[in-house]
């Protein structure tokens, strides 16, 4: 494990934003496990709890917290410096941070998808939920990672990005699905395990192509912007 | 002290070059066209708050692209160049640390981003420097502002650079460590590394034997031996309010005074400007005595930094 991923583990879990994690997950097993006890109909749950709570809130935000964590809480508080004043070459602090960030993000929101997607339909679906999910926890990660660098309140801008373009205009303007992690994780899962639970416009090989190039283009944004990191000084 | 066994003298020295430097912020000129040369042993940065002197420290550290000209340290450029971070330490104002480390895992943690060969024998040295081994296994959260400053000063240190900048080093330090950090900053100096410290306290600068930069307003104001520029600050003249039981009578007795250059009588008393700190107000009293005159009050008005250092523009 490299230093910077040991500082930044220590740090994100030192912080007690972290447990701001915990809850999503837990609400969205325990509304599968209600909806499954109750007897309701999965074409009935799956939708709202699997994509309209999992794949729309708790993906996204449990990215955006941890995300931000990595790199963001670091500039805030200053602390940044004491990585930046160092030679590493500016691609081993973005890479390791990344990881931890996408790391976490995927462990802490593949476990209860998997966990809701058994519930709903099969041990493939909960699979295919998980590892879509871990991808998409993959390109959230880089865009939230890219988005600390380029302004001093990226958690806002974070939510402005989950909750009006993904949450609002995603399901009013089809066309802006394109640019939506959200839809590129349904269309991923829904390719690995084909129900009738997940439905999207977006189609797979589009999917993979700008998953990639999100996850590629932020990281590469995020390793030039650092190298032109400004330290805030007395007079801003 | 550690410092002198630990701080071994190095064969190589580093210069940073600041070639007219400029920094502003839309309308707002923070660093206005300063040139100047950083060689071994310890330079003072001084300047009133907000004269630019963490702008400046910012670009020499490679942490702010200058807006115009160029720093360099030893002909590579600092901005965009992590590379620079092998000869350079920086220890900023920010009291940012890490509160979760012990003060010997940050420093460890430093010395191996550094890759060093031998990161804990260099984060035990580093540790050792600053006097911090008693409490190197305590959280950084648990310590004081005057530790957690050495604690950074430590990982600062750990790389053993060829240049150190520090920013504010001494405040919330006690007579004691501050004092400590003077020797500590004079020990490298002396062992050939190139120091800046900046500073908005006079005070804290005269213990510095060494050269002095006086910013004022973004502009290099002056620079040069300390001694020089303090005689400059002392021989200036000084302005007190005068309050006493018969003031034109002390005002009569004062104008014969040599180290008293004017006198106003006013309505609430008088207005005295004196080129002689000392001589003055040594004076006063004998004077005010002579003429059977109390003194009921003696206020050095225009003590302001700020005046000082624009006094020293003029000069």
């Amino acid at each position: 494990m490299s230093t910077v991923s040991w500082i930044t583990a220590r740090g994100l879990f030192g912080r007690r934003r972290f447990l701001l994690l915990l809850p999503l997950p837990v609400l969205l097993v325990a509304l599968a496990a209600i909806s499954r006890g109750m007897g309701v109909s999965p074409s009935d749950w799956g939708p709202p709890v699997l994509i309209g709570l999992g794949l729309a809130v708790v993906l996204p935000v449990v990215a955006l917290i941890v995300g931000t964590g990595v790199l963001g809480a670091e500039i805030d508080d200053g602390t940044v410096a004491h990585v930046l004043t160092t030679p590493l070459p500016r691609w081993q602090i973005v890479l390791p941070k990344l990881a931890v960030a996408a790391g976490v993000t995927a462990v802490t929101v593949a476990v209860p998808m998997f966990a809701a997607g058994l519930l709903a339909d099969s041990v493939r679906l909960g699979l295919a939920l998980a590892a879509a999910s871990s991808v998409g926890a993959l390109a959230y990660s880089a865009l939230f990672v890219a988005v600390s660098l380029l302004t001093r309140r990226p958690v806002l801008l974070g939510l402005v990005y989950v909750l009006i373009w993904e949450g609002l205009l995603g399901n009013v303007i089809t066309g802006t699905r394109v640019l939506s992690i959200q839809h590129y994780v349904i269309a991923l899962a829904d390719r690995i395990a084909p129900t009738n639970l997940l439905e999207t416009t977006v189609s797979v090989p589009l999917a993979v192509v700008m998953t990639t190039l999100v996850s590629v283009g932020f990281t590469l944004l995020a390793i030039d912007r650092l190298r032109s990191f400004s330290m805030a000084g007395e007079t801003s | 002290m550690t410092a002198l066994d630990s701080a071994a003298p190095t064969t190589t020295t580093s210069t940073l070059d600041l070639a007219g430097v400029s920094r502003w912020y839309g309308n707002v000129v923070a660093v206005n066209d300063v040139s100047m040369t950083l060689g071994p042993g310890v330079t003072g940065l001084l300047g009133p708050n907000g004269a630019g002197k963490t702008t400046l420290l910012h670009m020499m550290a490679g942490f702010l692209a200058p807006s115009r000209g160029q720093v360099t340290l030893d002909g590579r450029p600092t901005w965009r160049n992590p590379d620079v971070y092998r000869w350079l330490g920086l220890v900023s104002e920010r009291e940012a640390v890490h509160t979760f480390l012990t003060a010997y895992e940050f420093v460890l943690a430093t010395a191996k981003l550094h890759k060093l060969p031998d990161p804990q024998a260099a984060a035990r040295r580093a540790v050792a420097l600053v006097e911090l081994e008693g409490a190197q296994d305590r959280r950084i959260g648990t310590y004081s502002k005057g530790m957690r400053q050495r604690a950074r000063v430590a990982a600062a240190l750990v790389h053993d650079p060829q240049v150190l900048l520090l920013d504010e080093p001494f405040n919330g330090m006690d007579p004691r460590q501050r004092l400590h950090m003077m020797e500590l900053l004079h020990s490298l100096g002396d062992a050939g590394r190139t120091i800046l410290f900046s500073s908005h306290i006079l005070e804290e600068v005269e213990q510095v034997s060494g050269t002095v930069q006086v910013m004022v307003a973004g502009r290099l104001a002056a620079s040069g031996d300390f001694r020089t520029i303090r005689r400059l600050m002392t021989n200036r003249p000084h302005v007190f309010a005068v309050r006493s039981t018969d003031d034109r009578a002390l005002a009569v007795a004062l104008m014969a005074e040599p180290s008293v250059t004017g006198v106003e009588l006013g309505r609430d008393g008088l207005t005295v400007r004196a080129g002689d700190y000392g001589a003055f107000t040594r004076m006063l009293p004998k004077v005010a005595l002579a003429r059977g005159v109390r003194v009921r009050q003696l206020v050095p008005e225009d003590e302001s930094l700020e005046s000082v250092f624009s006094y020293l523009v003029e000069a």
